[in-house]
């Protein structure tokens, strides 16, 4: 069991310890979708509808930023120690989505701070509910980046990806818009998108209006499509190579 | 301690390797010799259970590197060319992930890694971030890393590239040390002759063949006598003339003619004498691996 949990802690930990020595990167990664909200808030008179969107949007590029120094990593670099090194593939994937998703919960939370602007008052018996919520998200938002990045050979790949996937995949989660408005197709769109379940998840526990689909199959679509991530991340990197370094 | 049997990868069609065969006992510093994308990467990657072989077996310490690479990896310290080390880390911080990866904790990691530090070094740098170190001491950090779970065996691919003579001959101490206080054996893959010529035995390797093995002694005097070099406009015509006029064999390449010969000195004032005006330069050398080299493949190594 310490063989397991040993190295998984370990990679949680460095995430960390790089994390508090690189303060500068919070900063940009919580400054870009804060602008964007004020931005379209206030230009829309309405910063609540968008406080839960913009919430999902800061955690998502957190994991992004995270996950994609795996591509780097993985050509050379920290992680080609850990592959030659006995712990389990799946202990070093455990450990790395579960430091990368608390780098985006914490910066997630850094945003709720401004929660009064939005409207919204966090009570004490919310906050644990918003909290645990913030972070089921951003676990499962950093599996979908592991589970992309690893079969990535190039960093500028994964940018086409996250302008092609991820920001759309935002785009429909009821992020921008509420799903009882939306068109046909796009509704079908939002229904089959992860991320809606986040967005109407938050919606709930911060007690915001739009909390569709309902929150109980919300949570649990979050927590499944985390888990099938975590699964899919373990097996992508369990996987053995005749090819490359991996 | 490394048994390497009727290795072969390809990727694709293209043979990285064919057929290599070799063995390393325990305490030899063994070095895999040979030009870029002759299959030393390769073969290190397999070894370090980075890979599978296409065909044929490899053996580290009794286990296979195919049907057993965890019990391999317990047994080898790996120490990669790109730099492995997290520099936002410090030494220290770098040095306890790996012992966790290991699943070393606690007194013990503390005493393996104070003894790492110490044997190459950079204990007193054990609180110093990654990013503040030179490329020499880097290295060693890689090198302290790849043995703290104590390995049977380093492997170390390309270690010295980049790094100053100094700090190469530095390396090449901690190597030495490292085999004769700890017992490790060392397979390296190199370049660089001045390396080359440190390990115990070496294998050269081209287009994925061996192309010969032994020690770096017993590799020079496969060459008797003295290198000469000849600098001329036409090499080609040269070393035909020479192989006219005197009987043995001249080699033509870049410029210049090669010939391996017992007593150089006398023969450089005869083929002087005999082409006046056609040689530019003279160059008079004991046999380097270099030379080995380029006569069992007719390629240089770098």
């Amino acid at each position: 069991m310490t063989s397991f949990l040993l190295p998984a802690a370990t990679l949680w930990q460095r995430e960390l310890v790089r994390f508090w020595r690189q303060k500068s990167r919070v900063l940009s990664v919580v400054a870009s979708p804060l602008i964007f909200w004020l931005l379209i808030g206030y230009g829309s008179n309405d910063l609540a509808r968008y406080y839960s969107g913009t919430l999902v949007l800061t955690v998502m590029f957190s994991a992004i930023f995270s996950t994609i120094s795996i591509i780097e990593d993985r050509r050379e670099g920290f992680l080609l120690s850990m592959l030659v090194s006995p712990a389990p593939r799946t202990s070093l994937v455990l450990g790395k989505i579960l430091g990368s998703a608390t780098l985006g919960w914490i910066q997630g939370l850094l945003l709720l701070v401004f929660a009064p602007l939005a409207g919204v008052t966090i009570s004490l018996a919310a906050f644990l509910p918003v909290v645990a919520a913030m972070f089921l998200i951003s676990f499962t938002l950093t599996g979908l980046g592991f589970a992309i990045a690893w079969k990535m050979d190039s960093t500028a790949a994964f940018h086409g990806i996250m302008m092609l996937l991820l920001v759309p995949m935002w785009m429909v989660s009821g992020a921008l818009f509420p799903m009882a408005t939306a068109h046909g197709v796009v509704k079908t769109l939002m229904w089959a998108n992860p991320l809606t379940y986040s967005v109407s998840l938050l919606n709930f526990t911060l007690g915001l209006p739009n909390a569709v689909p309902e929150p109980g199959l919300s949570l649990i679509v979050t927590i499944a499509t985390g888990l099938a991530l975590l699964l899919l991340s373990g097996m992508l990197a369990a996987q053995k190579s005749s090819r490359s370094s991996a | 301690m490394i048994h390497v049997r009727n290795l072969t990868h390809r990727y694709g069609d293209r043979v990285a390797l064919s057929n290599v065969n070799f063995d390393v006992a325990p305490g030899e510093i063994f070095g895999l010799l040979g030009p870029n994308g002759g299959g030393k990467s390769s073969l290190f990657r397999i070894l370090a259970t980075m890979m599978a072989p296409t065909e044929g077996s490899a053996e580290i310490n009794g286990h296979d590197v195919a049907s057993d690479p965890s019990g391999v990896r317990r047994s080898v310290g790996v120490v990669f060319q790109t730099q492995s080390l997290d520099k936002a880390l410090t030494v220290e911080e770098n040095l306890r992930a790996q012992g966790h990866l290991h699943g070393l904790s606690g007194v013990v990691l503390r005493d393996r890694m104070h003894h790492a530090m110490q044997i190459l070094g950079i204990d007193d740098r054990r609180k110093d971030l990654v990013e503040t170190l030179s490329g020499g001491l880097r290295r060693r950090v890689e090198i302290a890393k790849a043995l703290l779970h104590k390995p049977k065996v380093l492997l170390m691919d390309e270690a010295s590239t980049g790094l100053d003579p100094a700090a190469r001959r530095e390396l090449g101490h901690h190597m030495q040390l490292l085999r004769d206080q700890e017992g490790v054996t060392i397979l390296l893959t190199t370049h660089i002759l001045a390396e080359a010529e440190r390990c115990t035995r070496l294998l050269l390797l081209h287009q994925g063949h061996i192309v010969t093995q032994g020690t770096p002694a017993q590799l020079r005097a496969s060459i008797g006598g003295d290198v000469v070099v000849l600098e001329t406009s036409d090499a080609k015509a040269l070393a035909a003339d020479i192989q006219d006029r005197f009987g043995f064999s001249a080699t033509a390449r870049d410029g210049e003619v090669r010939v391996e010969i017992q007593s150089g000195h006398r023969f450089i004032a005869e083929v002087v004498e005999a082409f006046p005006g056609a040689i530019e330069s003279v160059g008079l050398h004991k046999p380097s691996l270099e030379d080995v080299f380029m006569r069992e493949t007719g390629a240089a190594i770098d």
